[in-house]
C-alpha cells in the first residue's frame, strides 16, 4: 500500500492554507436553473474588475490571501436559490446584479447585506448563517454537508476533505473486515427496499465466479425526488469511492454506474470523477499499490422507472427490454450477464466512505432501532420550506414537516404526507408523531422508498392524489405481467370515474379487489406497490372517497367535474361573469341577478374567479 | 433429492425442480397461462402464484425452485379469488369473439375461464384501445394483436428457440404490443414462417393462414382433377383431433377420408421423400467422390431455406439443390402422373397436407416451383386445417375403414416415413448413400445415434472405410453452433468438420411443426416420432433405393438421379435475401 491519498491530502491542505476567503456558489440543478452560474461568472468578473486575487481551483498557482470562488453541489434549500455563501454568511436568491454589493460590503468590509439573508417566515427574523435557518437546524447533514461545500469537479479537494481515506482503510483491512464494518453500521439499502448492505455484499462475495459485477443504481425516478441526482452532481467522488469499496468487498473487478440519461450533469460529473480517479491511480490496475484491480464505467438508462428494479436494470444494461424477471435467482447469485452482481443505490454507496473512515459503530449510533444512520429526503409539495434534507432515522414526521418544512403553505394543519414515491402511501396526521423507520412506515401502509416526501395541505384532494400516483405507475408499467399492466389501468379507470362523478357504489370494493390482486400477483415491486397510494388514501380518507361516490362532491373542490357553480345573493348584475363564461352558460339582464345553466356549464371556474361580489358559489 | 410438502402431502423431487413441476408430480394442477413446457418461464400472467410457509409474498410456481422443507399451499379460497381477479383482468383486455375465433374450443384462456366459471365482465372491456390490427402479409400465419395476451411465448420461441427475431414486444405498459420490430408487417421482417409462434400461442392471436376454403372450392369445381399428398408427420398427429392414442399412425384412415372428401388420388409425400433421398444421396456421393463442396446440407425444410437465404447466404453452395418432398410430389403429379393417366396437367389441382406453415410459402418460393409448367402445388394446408375440414365433412374418421393410397405415387419405404422426425432425413440418406457408395446395403439400417431430441446430434458413420461425419440440428438456434464450426474451418483453411448436415427448423422436426395440433411437449414429440419409427421398423422395404415404386418412376420417367429430367423437375436454386425488406 502506498501513501497516495495522504500525499494529495497534505498537498491540498498546504495549497488551501494560502486561501484567505471562500465564496461558494451553489451548483445544484435547482440553483443552476435559477441562474447561479451567471452569479458565479459575475463574481469572477467583479474580482477581475477590482483587481482582486482569486482562484477557481485549488492549485499551486493560487496566490497568498486570495479568494477561492467555487461551485458546490446541491445545498438543499432549492426553493431559495441561487444560494451563495461568503465565509459563514449565507445569502439566498442571489442575482448577478447583487454581486457587486456583496463584494463591496461583505468581502471587503465584512458587513452583511441584510436584504439577501433568509427571513424566517414565522418570526420575521433574518438568518445570518446556515445554522440560524430553521430548515437546516434539525437536519443532520453528513452526505449533504460535503455535497454543499466541496467542488464536485476537483478530486484533490475531495481528498483534501478526507476523501478516499475510506477506500485506503478498506484496502488495508480486507473485504471481510469491510463487510463486518457494514454489518456493525446497520446500513440498509436507501433505494427503498431497506435490505442490509452487508448481507447483500456477503451473498455476492460468497459464490465462486471469475467475474463479478458491482452496479450503482442511479435510475432515480420517483416524481419530485432528486436525492441521488444531487449526490451524483454534488459529490460524485463519494459515490465513486463507495463503488470502489463495494467492488473490493464483493470481489468484483468491474463496476458500472447506471444513470438515467436525463441527468446529463450527473453523468458529466461522475465521468469526470472516474477520469480523475484513473489519472490519480485510484482506478485501474493495482489501486494504491494494494494489488486490487478495478474498472468503472457509466451506462445510460433511458429513463424507464421500472429500470430502477434490479432485474430490469440488469436487462437494460444487457441490451434487452427493460423488464423485470422473477426472483429468485437473486442478482447476488445470477446477475449481470449471469454473474454474481451486487446493486446498490447512489445514496447507500455515498454512505460507505463515511462508515469506513468513521466506523460502523459511529454510524449505528445514529437512527432508531434497525434503521440506522441518516436519510436524505426530497421534501416537496405544500410546505413553506422545501428542498433536499438529511435527517437522522427515527425523526418524527411532525419534526420534518413542521420544524424543517415550516408547516403547510395554506391553513394551520398539514393534511397528509406522502412518502416512498408512487409506490408509497399517504400518512395522515394521526401518525405524524411516529418515528420514521423502514418498519414503521411499512406498518402503516407506506414505505421509506428512495426518499420522496410530499407535503399536502387542505387544498389537496386525496382521491386526486391517489390518481396522480397511479397515473405515474400505469405509465411506467413495463407491460410484462398482466396484474400490473391491466390491473393498474382498470384501477385508474375507476379513480377517473370517482373524480368525474360517474362512479357507483361497489366501485370502492372493486378498487380493493384489484389492488389485492396486483399486490399479490404482480411480478415486481412496481406492480406490487402501485396500489399503495390508493389503499392508504382509502384507509385514512374513506369519507372523502364516499363523498365523491355517494354525494358526487369533492370536499376540496379539486375535482372540477364534481364542482357546481351557481349565482346566489350578492349578485348586482354587473355582467362580468357572463362576459367571462367561454360557453355562454350564464344569462341575466343587466342590473338584475344572473343565473348559470348547469347543462351548459363546463365547470371552468372563470365566473367564480371574476366575480367581485362573492356572488358565484362553488359547491 | 429435496423433501417438501404440497398441500400437506410429503413429496420428494430433484434439486432444481420448480414448484409447478413438483406440483405436477404430486398430481396437483396449478393454473397457468403464459408457461409452456418448451420455454423458460417468464412469470407474466400471475396465475400460478402459491403460498409458501414463511414467505411473505406469494411466489410464482413456474419460476420458483423448491427448497428443502418447503411447505406449499397451491389452492385455498384466497388464492382462487386472486387468480380469478387476475383472469378477469386478462379477460377485460381480450375480445370475447370466441365463436368466430380459430381457437374456439381449443383455447387455453377459454378453458381457464370455463374452469373458473367466469360468467360476466367484472371490469369494463378495454380491448378497443388497441387498433384492431391483423397481419396476414406472409400468407402463412396470421397475427391479430388485439387477441394477444402478451404471454411472450411467441417472442421467446422466435428469438431464443429459432434465433429469428422477427417478433418482439413494442411499447410499454397497457400499450405493449406484439409486432415485428419497427412496426413493419411480418412479410417485411426476417420471419421464416416456421409457425412455431402459432403452435405456442395459447389463444387465437397467431394462427395459421386458413386455406381450407380454397380446397373446398376446388373440390366443388367439376373441371378440376383434385389430388392430394400427405406429409409423413401429419399421419402421427391428426389422431389427436379425434381422440386417438398419441402418436397413432393413421395413414390408411387418412387415405380413406381424403378419398371420401372427393380427391381423385391420394399420394404420399413419403414416396416423394424416397425420391428426394435418391437425388440427395446421389448428390452426396458425387460431392464426396468428386471433391465437391462439403458439407452437404439438407434443404427439405422451407423455413430453414428461408433462414439460410436471409442469414447465411454465404453457404448456398453447401445446400443440396434437391427440392423438398412436397415440391417433388407436386412436380411428379403434374408430369408423370398426368402422362400416365392422360390428364391435362392444367386441370390437376394439387393439395398438400403438411405439418408446416412455411410449406404455404414454399409453393411459390421461386420460379423453380412451377417446373411442371404450372404451379406444382396449388394449395398447402396444415394438419390443423385438415382436422377442421374432416370435422366439417362428416367423415367418421374414428371408424372409417383404412384404404390404400394411389397406385403409383403412394408406396413408400421406411426411409420415407421417418422424414418427419429430426434425424430422419439423415438416416434415410445414410441408408441409400451407403448403398450408392459401396454398392452394398449397410449392415445395420438403424442409425440410432442420429435419432432423439438432443438439439445438436453428431455421429461418425463408417462407409467402406471412410468415416462420414454428420451433424443434425433442429430448432434454428441450434444451427448457429454447427454453422460456426463450418465457417471457422473454412476461414482457417481446414477440412470441414462434417460431411453431411441435416437441419429442420422446428424442435423435434416436422412432427412438432408449426402447423401441427396444439399442445406439443417433448413427451408428445417422442410419441409422434415413435409412430414413424415403429412403422419404419415394421416395414420390409426400409431404403429409398429399394422402393419398387421409386425404381419404377426412374425407369419409366425420370431416368437417372441427377439426370436432365430429374434436374429440371426435382432441383432448385437459392439466392441470398435481405432479412428486412423495404
Amino acid at each position: 500500500m502506498n501513501n497516495l491519498v495522504n500525499e494529495i491530502n497534505d498537498k491540498f491542505k498546504k495549497q488551501y492554507s494560502k486561501i484567505n476567503n471562500r465564496i461558494v456558489i451553489c451548483g445544484g440543478t435547482g440553483c443552476i436553473a435559477g441562474g447561479s452560474m451567471q452569479v458565479y461568472k459575475a463574481f469572477q468578473e467583479e474580482y477581475k474588475k477590482r483587481g482582486l486575487d482569486y482562484c477557481v481551483e485549488i492549485t499551486d498557482s493560487c496566490r497568498e490571501k486570495s479568494t477561492y470562488i467555487s461551485k458546490s453541489g446541491c445545498q438543499g434549500f432549492c426553493a431559495q436559490g441561487p444560494l451563495v455563501s461568503v465565509g459563514d454568511i449565507f445569502y439566498t436568491k442571489v442575482k448577478p446584479e447583487d454581486v457587486e454589493e456583496i463584494v463591496e460590503r461583505t468581502v471587503l468590509k465584512g458587513e452583511v447585506v441584510e436584504r439577501l439573508l433568509y427571513t424566517n417566515p414565522v418570526d420575521g427574523e433574518h438568518c445570518k448563517t446556515l445554522k440560524d435557518i430553521p430548515f437546516y437546524k434539525k437536519q443532520h447533514r453528513i452526505l449533504l454537508a460535503d455535497c454543499g461545500k466541496i467542488n464536485p469537479e476537483d478530486i484533490n479537494e475531495y481528498i483534501g476533505h478526507g476523501g478516499y481515506f475510506g477506500l485506503k482503510k478498506a484496502l488495508e483491512v480486507g473485504p471481510e473486515a469491510v463487510i463486518a464494518e457494514m454489518k456493525q453500521s446497520g446500513l440498509r439499502g436507501r433505494g427503498g427496499g431497506g435490505f442490509p448492505v452487508w448481507l447483500k455484499w456477503d451473498l455476492t462475495r460468497k459464490p465462486q465466479s471469475k467475474e463479478k459485477y458491482m452496479i450503482c443504481n442511479g435510475d432515480e425516478g420517483d416524481p419530485g425526488a432528486y436525492m441521488d441526482r444531487s449526490l451524483l452532481e454534488g459529490n460524485p467522488h463519494s459515490v465513486v469511492e463507495g463503488m470502489i469499496i463495494a467492488g473490493f468487498a464483493i470481489g468484483a473487478s468491474r463496476g458500472l454506474f447506471y444513470i438515467r440519461a436525463e441527468y446529463p450533469l450527473a453523468i458529466e460529473r461522475v465521468q469526470k470523477a472516474i477520469d480523475a480517479c484513473y489519472k490519480t491511480g485510484l482506478l485501474g490496475k493495482n489501486i494504491m499499490g494494494s494489488g486490487f484491480d478495478y474498472d468503472l464505467e457509466i451506462r445510460y438508462g433511458a429513463g424507464a422507472f421500472v429500470c430502477g428494479e434490479e432485474t430490469a436494470l440488469i436487462a437494460s444494461i444487457e441490451g434487452n427490454r427493460g423488464t423485470p424477471r422473477p426472483k429468485p435467482p437473486f442478482p447476488a447469485t445470477k446477475g449481470l450477464w449471469g454473474k454474481p452482481t451486487a446493486i446498490n443505490n447512489v445514496e447507500t454507496l455515498a454512505n460507505v466512505p463515511y462508515i469506513m473512515t468513521k466506523g460502523g459503530k459511529w454510524y449505528s449510533e445514529m437512527g432508531s432501532g434497525k434503521s440506522t444512520g441518516t436519510k436524505v429526503f426530497a421534501m416537496t409539495g405544500k410546505a413553506k420550506n422545501t428542498g433536499l434534507i438529511e435527517v437522522p432515522m427515527g425523526i418524527t414526521i411532525r419534526e420534518v414537516v413542521y420544524d424543517i418544512g415550516g408547516g403547510p403553505l395554506k391553513g394551520d394543519e398539514v393534511k397528509a404526507v406522502q412518502t416512498g414515491g408512487p409506490s408509497g402511501g399517504v400518512i395522515d396526521p394521526k401518525h405524524f408523531d411516529m418515528p420514521i423507520t423502514y418498519e414503521s412506515l411499512q406498518e402503516i401502509g407506506s414505505i421509506m422508498g428512495s426518499g420522496g416526501l410530499i407535503v399536502m395541505d387542505e387544498t389537496d384532494c386525496m382521491v386526486d392524489i391517489a390518481k396522480f400516483y397511479l397515473e405515474f405507475c400505469v405509465d411506467e408499467s413495463c407491460g410484462k405481467c398482466a396484474p400490473c399492466r391491466i390491473g393498474g389501468y382498470q384501477l385508474l379507470s375507476i379513480l377517473n370515474k370517482i373524480t368525474n362523478g360517474t362512479a357507483k357504489e361497489g366501485d370502492l370494493d372493486k378498487l380493493e379487489q384489484i389492488s389485492k390482486a396486483m399486490q399479490k400477483a404482480s411480478l415486481c415491486a412496481l406492480g406490487q406497490t402501485a396500489p399503495n397510494p390508493v389503499l392508504s388514501t382509502i384507509k385514512f380518507f374513506r369519507d372523502e372517497y364516499e363523498a365523491h361516490i355517494k354525494e358526487k362532491r369533492c370536499p376540496t373542490g379539486k375535482c372540477t367535474q364534481l364542482v357546481s357553480y351557481s349565482i346566489g345573493g350578492g349578485c348586482i348584475g354587473c355582467g362580468a361573469c357572463k362576459r367571462a363564461c367561454p360557453v355562454g352558460a350564464i344569462s341575466g339582464e343587466p342590473r338584475s341577478k344572473h343565473s348559470i345553466d348547469p347543462k351548459k356549464c363546463i365547470k371552468c371556474g372563470q365566473c367564480f374567479n371574476v366575480c367581485k361580489f362573492n356572488a358565484v358559489k362553488k359547491g | 433429492m429435496i423433501k417438501l410438502k404440497i398441500n400437506g402431502k410429503p413429496i420428494e423431487v430433484k434439486e432444481g425442480t420448480t414448484i409447478l413441476e413438483a406440483a405436477k408430480k404430486a398430481k396437483v394442477k396449478i393454473p397457468t397461462l403464459c408457461k409452456h413446457e418448451d420455454l423458460e418461464a417468464s412469470g407474466g400472467c400471475g396465475l400460478c402464484i402459491v403460498k409458501v410457509k414463511g414467505m411473505p409474498k406469494m411466489p410464482r410456481a413456474c419460476t420458483t425452485e423448491v427448497t428443502e422443507g418447503m411447505e406449499i399451499t397451491t389452492h385455498d379460497a384466497e388464492l382462487v379469488n386472486i387468480r380469478r381477479t387476475v383472469l378477469e383482468l386478462i379477460m377485460s383486455n381480450h375480445p370475447k369473439d370466441c365463436l368466430v375465433c380459430a381457437r374456439n374450443q381449443d383455447c387455453e384462456l377459454q378453458r381457464l375461464c370455463a374452469e373458473f366459471g367466469i360468467r360476466e365482465d367484472a371490469f369494463p372491456s378495454i380491448v378497443n384501445r388497441q387498433p384492431h390490427k391483423k397481419d396476414d402479409s406472409t400468407g402463412t400465419i396470421t397475427i391479430d394483436t388485439s387477441k394477444c395476451v402478451l404471454c411472450g411465448r411467441c417472442v421467446q420461441v422466435c428469438q431464443k428457440v429459432q434465433n429469428v427475431w422477427a417478433l418482439a414486444f413494442l411499447k410499454r405498459g397497457i400499450k405493449t404490443e406484439l409486432s415485428p420490430a419497427g412496426e413493419i408487417n411480418l412479410q417485411e421482417s426476417p420471419c421464416v414462417k416456421c409457425g412455431q409462434c402459432s403452435a405456442h400461442c395459447p389463444v387465437g392471436a397467431i394462427v395459421e393462414h386458413d386455406d381450407t376454403q380454397k380446397v373446398w372450392n376446388a373440390l366443388m369445381d367439376e373441371k378440376k382433377y383434385c389430388v392430394v399428398q400427405i406429409a409423413p408427420a401429419v399421419r402421427v398427429a391428426i389422431g389427436e383431433a379425434f381422440g386417438f392414442p398419441l402418436g397413432a399412425n393413421l395413414t390408411g384412415k387418412l387415405n380413406a377420408a381424403l378419398y371420401e372428401l372427393g380427391f381423385k388420388a391420394v399420394f404420399d409425400t413419403n414416396t416423394s421423400a424416397d425420391v428426394t433421398i435418391m437425388e440427395e444421396a446421389s448428390e452426396f456421393k458425387h460431392r464426396l467422390t468428386h471433391g465437391g463442396t462439403l458439407p452437404l446440407i439438407t434443404s427439405c425444410c422451407p423455413a430453414w431455406v428461408d433462414y439460410m437465404e436471409k442469414y447465411h447466404g454465404d453457404i448456398i453452395d453447401n445446400f443440396s439443390s434437391a427440392k423438398s418432398p412436397q415440391e417433388m410430389m407436386g412436380a411428379l403429379s403434374k408430369t408423370y402422373y398426368a402422362q400416365k393417366h392422360n390428364i391435362d396437367p392444367k386441370d390437376i389441382f394439387m393439395v398438400s397436407i403438411m405439418p408446416c406453415t412455411a410449406k404455404k410459402y414454399e409453393i411459390t418460393r421461386s420460379d423453380d416451383m412451377f417446373s411442371s409448367g404450372y404451379q406444382d402445388i396449388d394449395v398447402s394446408i396444415t394438419t390443423r386445417e385438415l382436422a377442421r375440414m374432416l370435422k366439417q365433412s362428416g367423415v367418421n374418421f374414428k371408424e372409417i375403414e383404412e384404404r390404400k393410397g394411389d397406385d403409383i405415387l403412394a408406396d413408400y419405404s421406411g426411409a420415407g416415413t421417418i422424414f418427419g422426425a429430426t434425424g430422419g432425413v439423415m438416416e434415410a440418406a445414410l441408408r441409400t448413400a451407403h448403398y450408392l457408395i459401396t454398392g452394398k446395403e449397410a449392415a445395420n439400417l438403424d442409425f440410432k445415434e442420429v435419432r432423439g431430441l438432443k438439439g445438436i446430434k453428431e455421429a461418425e458413420i463408417d462407409v467402406a472405410g471412410t468415416k462420414v461425419k454428420v451433424a443434425i440440428a433442429h430448432g434454428l438456434a441450434n444451427v448457429g453452433e454447427v454453422l460456426a464450426k463450418i465457417k471457422k474451418a473454412k476461414a482457417e483453411g481446414k477440412e470441414p468438420p462434417y460431411h453431411f448436415i441435416e437441419v429442420m427448423a422446428c424442435e423435434g422436426g416436422c412432427v412438432a411443426g408449426g402447423g401441427q395440433p396444439y399442445g406439443v411437449t417433448n413427451e408428445l414429440r417422442k410419441l409422434r416420432a415413435k409412430g414413424l419409427y415403429d412403422e419404419d421398423a415394421s416395414m420390409k422395404v426400409r431404403c429409398s433405393h429399394d422402393n419398387p415404386a421409386v425404381q419404377k418412376i426412374y425407369k419409366e420417367f425420370l431416368g437417372e438421379p441427377l439426370g436432365e429430367k430429374a434436374h429440371k423437375l426435382l432441383h432448385n436454386h437459392y439466392k441470398a435475401r435481405a432479412s428486412y425488406k423495404k
